[in-house]
């Protein structure tokens, strides 16, 4: 389980999180939505310890990881994986080296048990034999499917995508929510995924929370989220210009 | 205008303190176990082989021109034979390392400080954090490393094939006598001024590649940040080199 407990952070003037409180359930998929811009990368990058707070506690698994060094988080972060927005692919690395380098890094593992696990995870995500194929000859679709198989490479605990349909048309979006689905059923792996994508996240999430204004302020299942009378989720979710939420 | 030169000045202290931090950090992480021998091998071959051919028009046009000017003097009090020793002097102790520096800070240090902000702005290096990999031993380290250990290799290159410039101009083209030549050279140059200009270009490969990481690696704000990155990693290392230069001659010779 992950708590996040009164997290503070802000950049210069900017606030970004006020006093934040979350608790991500294990085994479970754990929506984030929000506005864009609105703090729910800096979140997610709390989370497994890229950004510390200004002040709060993150507790994994009952630890709080805010005060820990390079070498704790470390320790901690095996237990991540982590699906990038843009899937931040190696560019000098072709697609089997970048599935392979966690395993490379972290394991003892021979070559051949190495390229064994990179083709296992590339099927898994669909894309069977791409392994010697560089970043940039890949679509935007396949690149974050290639992320995704990189993210699952040790077989984390915990997988964060930071807006993984972002920038897919609606079929891509559709089957990147599946593998969602299918990975962490199959892995009962705990995802936290951040998305401003209503018609995704009601399909793929157990759970729902919407931040805004560094806090979180509403949360509950997809029933209870399409149920509520919160004008600003409403707001948000009926994906209208007018309402309590100001745009511009 | 004082808040002004107050702001200014605390940036100027609070980036050299992230300079010295970064070094201490790739040098700690130096010393400790995984060494990445495979990645220092394919930055020396970048920096240092991949910069030969420049390497060596530089010190061959260089003692060229070294011999040209040297004898026009020379040659007002019958001293021509002198141009040797002016050139082989001149290449071992300043031109060849400082040159060498320059050229390979152009090619090289350009190069990782763009290719680290590319990195940085496609949050490459946040998924080296998040799989548990340092960035700076990954990345930095085996560059300071190849940096270091090439320039004095890219400096003994230049240094030869600068005399070897001279020679040709001062024996083919002004008429020197070769054995006067090279005997000339022999006499006045000594193994001290070609060590210490070694040393001065490890120091400048250090510089040239730990600025160009340091640039590349605190790079914001995405194509333009990477632009500016690769700018300023350039002219920040081509005016530490030649700041150093002066310090580091005045304390060897």
């Amino acid at each position: 389980m992950i708590r996040l407990i009164d997290i503070y952070k802000s950049f210069g003037n900017n606030v970004v999180l006020n006093g934040l409180n979350l608790t991500i359930e294990k085994g479970k998929v754990t929506v984030i939505i929000g506005r864009s811009g609105g703090g729910k990368s800096v979140l997610l990058k709390h989370i497994i310890g890229l950004i510390r707070p200004d002040a709060g506690a993150i507790k994994i698994d009952g630890q709080d990881i805010t005060g820990f060094n390079d070498r704790q988080l470390n320790r901690i972060r095996k237990k991540f994986g982590m699906l990038f927005q843009e899937a931040a692919l190696f560019d000098s690395m072709t697609v089997g080296q970048n599935i392979a380098f966690p395993l490379v890094e972290h394991t003892t593992m021979k070559n051949s048990e190495i390229l064994k696990i990179v083709r296992e995870k590339l099927s898994q995500v669909g894309l069977s034999g791409i392994e010697n194929k560089m970043p940039s000859e890949l679509s935007g679709g396949m690149k974050k499917r290639v992320g995704l198989a990189r993210a699952i490479a040790l077989e984390p605990e915990i997988i964060l995508f930071d807006e993984p349909t972002t920038g897919l048309d609606p079929i891509m979006s559709d089957i990147i929510g599946t593998l969602i689905i299918d990975i962490q059923s199959k892995l009962n792996v705990t995802c936290i995924v951040i998305s401003h994508d209503i018609h995704g996240t009601l399909r793929i999430a157990h759970k729902i929370a919407m931040l805004h204004n560094g806090v979180i302020i509403e949360s509950g299942t997809p029933e209870e989220i399409k149920k509520s009378s919160n004008p600003l989720l409403k707001q948000f979710i009926e994906g209208k210009a007018e309402g309590p939420m100001k745009v511009l | 205008m004082i808040s002004y030169l107050g702001r200014f000045t605390i940036g100027i202290v609070r980036k050299m303190g992230q300079i010295f931090i970064l070094l201490l950090q790739a040098i700690v992480w130096m010393m400790l176990p995984p060494y990445r021998f495979k990645a220092i091998i394919k930055q020396m071959e970048f920096v240092g082989v991949k910069s030969i051919f420049v390497v060596i028009l530089t010190g061959v046009f260089t003692g060229g021109v070294l011999a040209l000017q040297s004898h026009q003097g020379f040659k007002l009090f019958g001293a021509e034979t002198l141009v040797g020793s002016i050139v082989a002097l001149s290449m071992t102790r300043e031109l060849g390392p400082v040159l060498t520096a320059l050229m390979v800070n152009g090619r090289a240090g350009s190069a990782m400080a763009a290719e680290l902000g590319t990195m940085r702005v496609t949050e490459q290096i946040d998924a080296l954090y998040v799989m548990a990999t340092n960035p700076v031993k990954y990345l930095i380290v085996p560059r300071i490393v190849a940096g270091v250990i090439m320039l004095p290799v890219l400096t003994i290159v230049s240094d030869f094939l600068g005399i070897i410039g001279g020679y040709f101009v001062g024996v083919f083209l002004l008429n020197i006598n070769s054995g006067m030549f090279i005997a000339n050279i022999l006499q006045y140059l000594e193994l001290d001024d070609i060590f210490h200009g070694l040393t001065k270009s490890i120091f400048f490969g250090l510089i040239l590649t730990h600025i160009g990481c340091y640039k590349g690696f605190y790079t914001e704000g995405g194509a333009e940040g990477v632009g500016k990155a690769t700018t300023e990693a350039v002219v920040i290392s081509s005016v530490l080199i030649l700041i150093s230069d002066y310090i580091l001659t005045s304390i060897m010779f």
